[in-house]
């Protein structure tokens, strides 16, 4: 159906052309479901708006061959395309709120695209629309029709991207990462829906993801991408199991999975031996009591937490656990002394906690021994001041140390979190992702906390990425005798990080107990959804041939 | 390590350290309006500072036997209703022009400033009286305002740079507390306080310096604006009075001689304001495109 | 919608402390005029007991909040003052004299929106064409205007050089009736006296007032469009619309030129700012005689009661105007009323 030869993009920038997609052919067939994966910059996304014909004006593209169904979308006019888009060929998007027209009913932006298809007129445009929405399993579709997007749900948005994609019956579907920003729970029924769909009416479907689980789980082939080629492909189980690439086996590797160790998540030659942990000790170093959180809105006062209580024995690791909205952000900002609570009680090292308010805390002898990581590396470092000057800062204001020995802290900081020297002297935006997430690690460890609170550090990384910075984790936990708070949405990196897990729903805590304890044998239900709603990536069979270096710990 | 680092360190140190002059270079490169922005605004600077000496004639000497005589290489703007020469006129006014406009804006750009980084900072209370207070402010038409000030004040140079400058400060104190206000729980700031920085060492360090470049822009607008605002101010019989020169003063008395054709009286200082809002105007676009950056890669 | 009803109410009665700072501030401009506003009032010639006769008759020997009292006393009955110049009460001469201003001020709003939007939006939409630079020529340009100079040069051109246009005195020529009055707008009102030469000979006089006004207009409301414009063809919306095959007509207008409007109309408060202040200059190089040149005319004088009335109507005015954006606003965007905004 789909049948794209050679295609290259590249995007005229005023450093000359870069290229996007160099050279990649592809083939979709009706009833096939194509994955394409890949990390940040492969070029995946690309490729698909080339399909479409919808790249910006910078952009050129040239094929070989770029065919639908017969028809050539290299000479098509863009008024053929524009009768193809929606009617044939769809797209669903990134980020369903901002796709829709906010101030536009839903209802009418389906009939929108159902009247330009010459699908409805005038009058049937609304019945068909909302016969749309029915088909996406809409409830209340007649009611929905008035809705705009700002009143309906994150979910519930992209169910009406869907339906507005589905609407004119077209014959070959393309997702673009469409459950990306969706919490776990809502991810597999809108992944769910839309495979049930493209069975259903025996659709051809290119599902784009960074996630290597959901292409395996919805994926009949699956093509992997970097640097804009197509390194490897095949049926995912396969592809999966028996990598041949290089890059393909360092990504499949790189999810975290169930059984695996922190290690294993790097490429073979690059695993060492797991550091040695000591035991946790028995007293605990910080335990929170009945902590309580309230805003005040101009609505009723919400409790963002309520009544959550944890301890953390020193040298351990706690993983707190939770989808958007569950409080687990708000519990360690006022951890880390940033925010106070409206309730409960804390105490740090034996003594209270929350003596001094938030706001008093900078001033604190205890500043120094509480420290955190931050969820945006890009966000948390100030743009207009370098690596250096940012490590700088807690060393200055929290250490007694003259100018020599602060550079030699400074550079002993980088040594310790793998930055090479000559980085120290640039500006974030001149950093690259997992650069920016060391130096915020680095400014976090300057001052040697007893206390470090982990907020999402990886969420922002691609998985390769990730996977080194979690094990950079593990290592400065063993090697400077850390207590971790690690805030986490991913069950996976909990267990491999952590030796306790607090799970959180809407404010409260759910369950809590020893990490293998809760994912093995979960007590709540809210924890078994969280659980089985998680994508399960595939894992890769060691192959015997392969030399591994290094065994468990 | 698998992630990309910069192996060439040497080669790929040069490149970075250049980018902002690089990125300087390209803006002015790919835009000659701005350049000739920089050029314009130097040029206005200089007759500012060196005026007096530039000018051919005595702007305050009249000559009855030369009134209105049209431009010509002696007196290339002409000569006014007095015989004065409205060359030399129009370069002394620019020094007060100038003088106003920039008096102005500086206070508006401190107090605004101040104000604004207080109310985005703190929030609360004081950030919903200063936002009564600059609405009770900003429910004049500003110029009008200005007027009344003026008016009220007295009749004076100062008092025209401060009612020019009470009219700005609304501009300054809710673009600095827009600016402050996002960067508030940024993670950045969050990461100062746990370093153990002080409120105001995070306001003035972290906060405000990021706050710096979008000011700059508004600056350089505002200059144009506060120029305009002042010969208007004058235009109308308030402030500068006759005999000084005075770009808004010239073209007022030179309006009643514009039905009669002598245009020049007019015409000569009109256009000297206009190329001094004009500059002020591109100096602040290019700013823009500098500092944006959406324009950056 | 009872929560966009709710906040539309709120609208209006956030209006309220608006006002009433209005008041505030120019009592408190009243009372800050230099030396002793009763040896002010009382003229050259007076002597001490007229002086005092004024004082008391002026209540400046009350205190502060009494004299403020008393100004607001005044105001609600519609009493701005006695001016020195015409004799007249001050609300009496603003009233007469509104209907010019506005006439003037309405006619080039319209006109600078009338060219100001379409042609924003045409910018944005081709980057690069001839509508994008002749809008980013006009909007440099059209901000460093001086009014008054505008105005001078284009009475120079039009009344001097080609001798198209009437001179540049006032509303109607002086072989002209003033058209019976119904609104005090000329142009309606000799159209509804069907007295089509008057109409022309107005329209006439009006033509490069307004033409100047809204010369200075145009640049901030076609800057604002095509940002607008620009910002919402970026969005992600615009990307699924044109992604689901909707003619480019239907992108650019029922899209983003709808979600680009919002900032728009927003911005259309500022833009009120500028034009009433700019109307002031406009007034006078026309002699046009709307409120404008009536307070230029009372501060040559030192009219001062005459000055600050009219500060304090062009305010309310203002105040009015504003509050109509915010009312328009609210019924254009769904998303008022919804989360307490």
């Amino acid at each position: 159906m789909l049948d794209v030869r050679n295609l290259e993009v590249s995007f005229a920038t005023r450093r000359g052309n870069v290229a996007a997609v160099r050279g990649i052919d592809l083939h979709v067939d009706a009833g096939e479901t194509l994955g394409i994966v890949g990390e940040s910059g492969s070029g995946k996304s690309v490729t698909s708006y080339a399909v479409m014909r919808l790249l910006d004006p910078a952009a050129t593209l040239s094929a070989t061959r770029l065919n639908y169904g017969g028809i050539d979308l290299l000479r098509a006019s863009e008024r053929d395309m524009r009768d193809l888009r929606g009617r044939e060929i769809s797209m669903i998007f990134q980020n369903p709120r901002a796709a829709l027209n906010p101030i536009r009913t839903v209802g009418q932006q389906i009939s929108d695209v159902l009247r330009q298809h010459v699908r409805a007129g005038r009058s049937d445009a609304r019945s068909k629309a909302i016969a749309a929405m029915e088909a996406v399993e809409i409830r209340d579709s007649a009611q929905r029709f008035r809705a705009y997007p700002f009143e309906l749900s994150g979910g519930m948005c992209q169910r009406i991207v869907i339906a507005l994609a589905l609407a004119c019956d077209p014959r070959l579907l393309i997702a673009d990462e469409p459950t990306t920003g969706l919490d776990i729970t809502t991810q597999k029924t809108v992944m769910d829906l839309i495979a049930k769909v493209i069975r259903q009416r025996n659709m051809g479907a290119v599902l784009i993801t960074h996630d290597l689980g959901l292409a395996a789980e919805y994926c009949d082939r699956v093509m992997v991408m970097k640097d804009g080629r197509v390194v490897e492909q095949g049926v995912p189980d396969k592809l999966f199991q028996h990598p041949v690439d290089a890059y393909t086996r360092k990504l499949v590797d790189a999810n975290p999975r169930a059984g695996t160790t922190v290690r294993e998540l790097l490429p073979n030659e690059s695993r060492s031996p797991m550091p040695c942990m000591k035991g946790a000790s028995q007293d605990s170093l910080i335990s929170v009591d009945r902590l309580g959180k309230i805003f005040a809105t101009a609505g009723a006062p919400v409790h963002a937490v309520r009544e959550v209580s944890f301890s953390i024995s020193r040298g351990g690791s706690l993983g707190l656990v939770g989808e958007s909205g569950s409080g687990k952000s708000t519990v360690s900002s006022i951890i880390a002394r940033l925010a106070d609570a409206s309730s409960g009680t804390a105490s740090f090292a034996g003594a209270d906690l929350f003596d001094v308010p938030a706001h008093r805390f900078a001033r604190d002898p205890r500043r120094a021994r509480i420290q955190m990581v931050f969820q945006d590396a890009t966000d948390s470092l100030n743009p207009r001041h370098t690596a250096r000057q940012s490590l700088l800062e807690p060393i200055k204001r929290l250490s007694s140390s003259g100018a020599k020995e602060r550079e030699a802290r400074v550079r002993e900081l980088a040594d310790l979190v793998g930055l090479p020297h000559v980085l120290l002297s640039r500006f974030p935006h001149q950093l690259s992702g997992g650069q920016k997430a060391r130096v915020g690690i680095a400014r976090a460890i300057a001052v040697e906390p007893d206390l470090l609170i982990l907020d999402e550090p990886t969420a922002a990384l691609d998985v390769s990425i990730q996977a080194v910075i979690l094990n950079l984790l593990v290592d400065l936990r063993a090697r400077l005798s850390m207590t971790y708070l690690f805030v986490s949405h991913d069950l996976q990196v909990v267990r491999m990080l952590c030796d306790d897990v607090v799970v959180m729903k809407a404010g409260a805590v759910v369950e809590q107990g020893p990490v293998s304890e809760v994912l093995h044998t979960p007590a709540h239900d809210y924890t078994k959804s969280l659980i089985a709603a998680a994508p399960k990536p595939p894992a890769r069979v060691e192959s015997l041939g392969a030399t591994r270096i290094s065994s468990h710990a | 390590m698998s992630e990309p680092v910069a192996t060439p360190a040497s080669a790929n140190a040069v490149q970075v350290d250049d980018t902002w002059l690089h990125h300087v270079s390209h803006v002015l490169r790919s835009n000659p309006v701005t350049l000739l922005a920089f050029v314009l605004f130097a040029g206005i600077v200089v007759i500012a500072l060196f005026g007096p000496w530039i000018a051919p004639f005595d702007p305050m000497e009249s000559n009855a036997a030369r009134a209105l005589e049209p431009p010509s290489l002696r007196h290339l703007f002409g000569t006014d209703n007095l015989g004065r020469d409205v060359f030399s006129r129009v370069i002394v006014a620019t020094r007060l022009d100038l003088t106003i406009s920039v008096a102005a804006v500086a206070l508006s750009f401190v107090v605004g400033s101040i104000l604004g980084s207080l109310a985005g900072y703190y929030g609360g209370w004081l950030d919903a009286a200063l936002n009564r207070v600059l609405d009770m402010v900003m429910a004049f038409p500003l110029f009008v305002l200005a007027m009344g000030i003026v008016a009220a004040l007295g009749n004076t140079v100062e008092n025209i740079v401060y009612a020019t400058a009470i009219i700005n400060v609304p501009f300054y104190a809710r673009l600095v507390r827009a600016e402050v206000n996002i960067r508030r729980d940024a993670g950045f700031v969050r990461a100062a306080r746990l370093s153990g920085a002080s409120d105001t060492a995070v306001l003035s360090l972290h906060i405000f310096p990021n706050a710096l470049p979008p000011l700059m822009v508004q600056v350089s607008l505002n200059l144009g604006w506060a120029i305009l605002n002042a010969a208007g101010l004058s235009f109308i019989g308030l402030g500068v009075r006759p005999p000084t020169p005075e770009w808004g003063i010239m073209v007022a008395e030179g309006a009643n001689f514009i039905v009669s054709g002598e245009w020049w009286l007019a015409i000569f200082p009109g256009l000297s304001l206009m190329l001094a809002v004009f500059t002020f105007n591109l100096l602040g676009d290019g700013l823009r495109d500098i500092v944006d950056p959406r324009t950056r890669t | 919608m009872p929560g966009r009803l709710r906040t539309a109410t709120l609208r209006v009665a956030q209006a309220v402390p608006v006002v009433i700072g209005v008041v505030v501030i120019s009592f408190v401009l009243t009372r800050a005029l230099p030396g002793d506003p009763a040896v002010y009032f009382a003229g050259p010639a007076a002597d001490d007991a007229s002086i005092a006769e004024i004082r008391s008759a002026l209540g400046l020997d009350r205190t502060l909040p009494e004299q403020f009292l008393i100004y607001a006393g005044d105001l609600l009955r519609g009493d701005l003052g006695q001016s020195l110049s015409t004799g007249q009460p001050v609300a009496e001469d603003l009233a007469r004299r509104l209907p010019a201003s506005l006439e003037l001020t309405g006619l080039a709003l319209l006109l600078a929106c009338g060219i100001a939007i379409p042609l924003g939006v045409l910018a944005a939409t081709r980057p690069g064409s001839f509508a994008d630079h002749a809008c980013r020529v006009m909007v440099t340009a059209g901000v460093s205007l001086p009014t008054f100079f505008t105005g001078i040069v284009l009475v120079y051109v039009f009344y001097y050089l080609l001798g198209v246009a009437p001179s540049p005195l006032g509303r109607l020529d002086f072989a002209f009736i003033e058209p019976e009055q119904v609104t005090g707008f000329y142009l309606i009102d000799a159209a509804i006296a069907g007295d089509g030469e008057t109409w022309m000979a107005s329209a006439a006089q009006l033509v490069l007032p307004a033409v100047t006004l809204a010369l200075f207009t145009l640049a901030p409301i076609a800057r604002m469009t095509r940002g607008a414009m620009l910002a919402a063809l970026g969005a992600d919306f615009i990307r699924t619309a044109r992604a689901s095959g909707l003619r480019p007509k239907t992108v650019i207008y029922t899209y983003a030129f709808r979600n680009a409007l919002l900032p728009v109309v927003t911005t259309l408060g500022m833009v009120f700012s500028f034009v009433l202040g700019a109307n002031v200059l406009v007034e006078k190089v026309f002699a046009w005689p709307g409120i404008g040149s009536y307070a230029v005319e009372a501060l040559v004088v030192s009219d001062y009661a005459a000055v600050q009335g009219f500060v304090l109507v062009m305010a309310l005015l203002f105040v009015a105007l504003n509050l109509a954006i915010d009312l328009l606003y609210t019924v254009i965007d769904p998303r008022v009323g919804f989360d307490g905004v």
